[in-house]
């Protein structure tokens, strides 16, 4: 396989091989799971809570390391010369800066001093529409306008792979698809990867290409719907084509959760 | 609307917490005078308040340049306490191993009662030297052990963030473990700020038997020598002073530094 081959649209930017993670209290976070996250696609893991999306999420971003398996990235490197971004389901905010601060962050620890960021920061912000908020600190910004600014900072090193853990879980609907539909004109705009991580069949359904549903326990992935349409928005959230993506993903997750409890009985 | 009483209420708490002290204050210099009065107290036995007044204007020239000599020792002794407490907490951070061998002799330190340790000081070092050491080993351990709680409690997901990417130990030191300690800092510093004036006492009342001495306390010790009761008073009244205007000053300065961000200096509006 060649250089070139790799970074074409489609082939897999990182996979991962019969991944396993114990923790030292016993309890088995993932078991074989195997993945290919392919160049350019919006891909979410679903599941139940405690069934290891995190982990997987961690052990991706190098921030855990895998007990079992292999984790390749495309043409031989390591995670370390991969530039990743990261979005917890808390803003996970530095209180103590302003905005351009935080989203500076990554740039700074990189050694770029802070006026030649500056440009950089600002695109970042403008593309999360914050713009006007630079200099405000963030307890005086809403749950949402603090997700938007955790996300300008995934997004100000230009990385290839993005990677989100449940970031909108804890915010109101009306945000959460507000939310949900400038991600995806994000994802349209910069044609990054994205991994999503989400508990919501609704939210993964609406959001990407490929849903991996994963089992309850020892997660490992159950099965994978594609999830075949071109357009979303409004009008994909209220038509029959989402419902019905819909009610194939619940009945697999409902599946990949009976198949455990056969299994443990 | 419903929030309009809140403001009213807030202002009516605040008018309390000023005016209800006021009030025991004056109730009980009143209590003060009319005992010394209606006993007819000498006052090398209880001098009453308008002559502890009259003594610290009259002695004034010999309290200031007293108290001046205080707050040099109490200054200094703050300023190396929060300086050694810190950058003893921030090596303890980077060191498990120094942590584990010195934090002990920080704890004995600190649980060993200064008056005890302050004539052994004075016979070691010189005296300004010994009050100084005395004002910081009381004060510095606030700081450390603040500081320590601090840099411990960094945001878990922030400390993955700097890890993922590639920080180096002193980034992550200066940009995150500093900046999330600073409200920690600052409150060891507040303690310490009374702490160091309690050092500086202590050993000034240790060293006043040495007589170089010259400070607040060294006058008071040396005012119940010559009997002299209502010299006494003032220089305990300024002691007092002091100490509040100090923890005043450290408060204004903890306020100022965190306004912008930190929960326990923003004030919500409703
Ligand atoms: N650091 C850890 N130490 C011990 N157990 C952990 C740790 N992190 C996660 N786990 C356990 O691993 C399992 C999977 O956790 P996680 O990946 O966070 O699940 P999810 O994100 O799907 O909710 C859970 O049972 C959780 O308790
Ligand atoms: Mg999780």
């Amino acid at each position: 396989m060649t250089m070139q081959d790799s970074s074409a649209p489609g082939s897999p930017v990182v996979s991962l091989h019969g991944v396993g993670k114990s923790f030292a209290t016993g309890t088995v976070a993932l078991e074989g799971f195997d993945l290919d996250i392919r160049r350019g696609e919006f891909i979410s893991l679903l599941g139940p809570s405690g069934c290891g999306k995190s982990t997987a999420l961690r052990i991706i971003a190098g921030l855990s390391e895998p007990t079992r398996g292999t984790v390749t990235w495309a043409g031989g490197k390591t995670h370390r010369e991969q530039a990743i971004g990261f979005v917890f389901q808390e803003p996970t905010l530095m209180p103590w800066g302003t905005v351009f601060d935080n989203v500076f962050l990554p740039l700074r620890l990189s050694g770029r001093p802070r006026a030649a960021a500056a440009a950089r920061v600002k695109e970042s912000l403008s593309q999360v529409d914050l713009a006007d908020f630079a200099q405000a600190y963030p307890r005086e910004l809403s749950g949402g306008m603090k997700m938007r600014v955790s996300i300008a900072r995934a997004l100000v090193t230009d990385p290839s792979l993005l990677l989100m853990d449940e970031p909108f879980a804890a915010l109101d609907e009306i945000t959460r698809f507000k939310l949900n539909d400038d991600l995806i004109a994000l994802w349209r705009a910069l044609g990054k990867t994205v991994v999503f991580v989400t508990h919501s069949v609704f939210e993964s359904v609406y959001l990407s290409q490929r849903v991996v549903i994963m089992t309850a326990r020892r997660g490992r992935v159950a099965s994978t719907l594609a999830v075949d349409a071109p357009n979303r928005d409004a009008h994909f959230r209220t038509s029959a084509e989402y419902a019905g993506f819909c009610r194939l993903a619940s009945n697999a997750l409902a599946r990949a959760m009976d198949a455990r409890a056969g299994a443990a009985a | 609307m419903s929030e309009q009483p809140r403001p009213t209420h807030d202002l009516r708490a605040q008018v309390l917490r000023v005016v209800l002290p006021l009030l025991v204050l004056a109730t009980g210099v009143f209590a003060w005078d009319v005992v010394v009065r209606a006993g007819d107290l000498p006052p090398y036995i209880l001098p009453g308040p308008g002559l502890v007044l009259a003594t610290l204007i009259s002695d004034w020239p010999v309290l200031s340049s007293s108290l001046l000599v205080t707050l040099e020792t109490t200054f200094d002794g703050l300023v190396l306490a929060f300086v050694g407490g810190v950058a003893l907490a921030m090596l303890f951070n980077l060191s498990r191993l120094i942590e584990l061998s010195l934090y002990p002799y920080a704890v004995i330190l600190q649980v060993t009662p200064v008056v005890a340790i302050a004539p052994l000081l004075l016979i070691y070092l010189p005296q300004q030297a010994a009050v100084l050491a005395c004002a910081w080993i009381v004060a510095f351990f606030p700081v450390l052990a603040n500081t320590t709680l601090g840099l411990n409690s960094v945001d878990r997901n922030l400390a993955d963030l700097f890890r993922l990417y590639g920080a180096s130990r002193m980034q992550l030191l200066w940009y995150l473990k500093i900046p999330a300690a600073l409200p920690n800092m600052l409150a060891g510093l507040r303690i310490a700020g009374g702490l160091s004036l309690i050092g500086a006492v202590v050993a000034e009342i240790a060293a006043g038997s040495a007589g170089a001495g010259s400070g607040l306390a060294f006058r008071i010790a040396e005012s119940g020598y010559r009997l002299n009761i209502p010299r006494m008073f003032a220089a305990l009244l300024l002691l007092s002073i002091t100490g509040i205007v100090i923890f005043a000053l450290l408060s204004a300065l903890s306020h100022f530094m965190l306004r912008r961000w930190h929960e326990s200096e923003v004030t919500r509006e409703s």
